[in-house]
C-alpha cells in the first residue's frame, strides 16, 4: 500500500478527471495503473502529475497506461510529429514496408485500432496504412 | 328482565370491542414511522423501504451484505406493534475482483519497445523477463513521450537509467 500512498495525488486525480475503467493494482513494488481517459487532455495531466511525484521517472515503481478512448473509427487525428513526416507502412511494424506519407499536422482519419501502438489510418489524398499511435492526437 | 339482556349485550359488545381495539396495537402509519426511523439509524441500511399492513412489515431494496440484511431485519421486529418481518432485501454482489496484472510477453515486447525507441536517437533499450532497461541520452522536452509509450506496452516495469541533457 506504500506506493498508493506516494501516488495518492495520481489517483485521486484520475478519479477527478473521469478515468473510466480504472485499475490500480500493486504487485512486486510497482503500482499497475490502467484506465482510459475521456481526452487527452486527461491523459497529459495525470502523466504531469507522475512526473511530479517520481521526477525524470526514475524509481520505475509505476506502469500507467491510460488511453484515450474518445478515438473512434471515423474520428480524425492530426498528425503531431515533431516536425517530420510521419511514416504510412503496409502493416503494423517499423519493419513493414513504407507505403506512405502524412505531413507534419496533417488531419488524418482512423479506419481501425489495430492495437494500442498502431492504427490504420486514411489520409485525404487517398493514402491507407499504419501509423504509430503516439504521434496521432485525437481531434474532438 | 328485557333490562337485563340488553345490559349483557351492551356489556358483550364492549368487550369486543375493547378486544379489537386492543388486537389491533399502534397503527400502521405509527409503525411505518418507527421501522423507517430504525432503518435510518443505521447507515448501511439506509437504502431500504418498509411497506407496513396489519403490522406485518415487508422490507425491500439493497443490502450491503447478509450482516446487515438480518441487522436491519432485528432492528425492525424490535419496533412495537410488529407482529412479522417479511424481508425481501436483496443482497449486493461483492465487488468484482481487479483481473491480475498483465505483462507481455518478451518477444511482443521486444518488438514493441524496438517501434518505440526507433524515433529517439541516443536511446538504447533491452528487454529481459518483461523488464524494460534504458540507457544512453535523451532530451528533457522527450522523455515523458517516450515514458508514456513504452509503459502502454505492458511491460513489468521501467528502469530508466538514461541520461538526461
Amino acid at each position: 500500500m506504500a506506493l498508493q500512498d506516494k501516488y495518492q495525488q495520481l489517483l485521486n486525480t484520475a478519479k477527478t478527471v473521469g478515468i473510466a475503467n480504472l485499475q490500480v493494482r500493486e504487485q512486486d513494488n510497482v503500482l499497475y495503473i490502467d484506465g482510459e481517459a475521456p481526452n487527452g487532455t486527461a491523459k497529459d495531466s495525470l502523466w504531469d502529475i507522475y512526473g511530479k511525484l517520481d521526477p525524470d521517472f526514475r524509481s520505475g515503481d509505476v506502469v500507467m497506461n491510460i488511453n484515450v478512448s474518445s478515438m473512434a473509427p471515423g474520428g480524425k487525428a492530426k498528425v503531431t510529429t515533431d516536425k517530420s513526416n510521419l511514416n504510412i507502412r503496409k502493416g503494423p511494424g517499423t519493419d513493414q514496408p513504407i507505403v506512405g506519407k502524412a505531413a507534419h499536422h496533417e488531419i488524418v482519419t482512423l479506419v481501425s485500432k489495430t492495437n494500442d501502438q498502431w492504427w490504420l489510418i486514411r489520409t485525404d489524398a487517398g493514402e491507407e496504412g499504419y501509423a504509430y499511435a503516439q504521434y496521432l492526437s485525437p481531434q474532438s | 328482565m328485557k333490562k337485563n339482556s340488553c345490559r349483557a349485550v351492551m356489556l358483550l359488545l364492549f368487550f369486543i370491542v375493547a378486544f379489537f381495539i386492543s388486537s389491533c396495537g399502534p397503527k400502521d402509519s405509527k409503525i411505518q414511522a418507527d421501522v423507517e426511523t430504525a432503518i435510518r439509524s443505521n447507515p448501511s441500511t439506509n437504502g431500504i423501504a418498509a411497506n407496513v399492513e396489519k403490522g406485518v412489515v415487508t422490507l425491500s431494496g439493497e443490502c450491503k451484505d447478509e450482516a446487515s440484511k438480518s441487522a436491519v431485519e432485528s432492528e425492525v421486529a424490535k419496533v412495537k406493534g410488529v407482529k412479522q418481518v417479511v424481508n425481501n432485501c436483496t443482497v449486493m454482489p461483492p465487488p468484482a475482483q481487479p483481473a491480475p496484472v498483465t505483462i507481455a510477453q518478451d518477444e511482443t515486447l521486444i518488438r514493441n519497445v524496438n517501434d518505440a525507441v526507433k524515433d529517439y536517437p541516443g536511446v538504447t533499450a533491452s528487454v529481459k523477463d518483461g523488464v524494460v532497461t534504458l540507457t544512453g541520452n535523451i532530451k528533457r522536452s522527450n522523455l515523458q513521450k517516450l515514458m508514456m509509450s513504452l509503459q502502454s506496452l505492458k511491460p513489468k516495469k521501467i528502469d530508466n537509467q538514461l541520461t538526461i541533457q
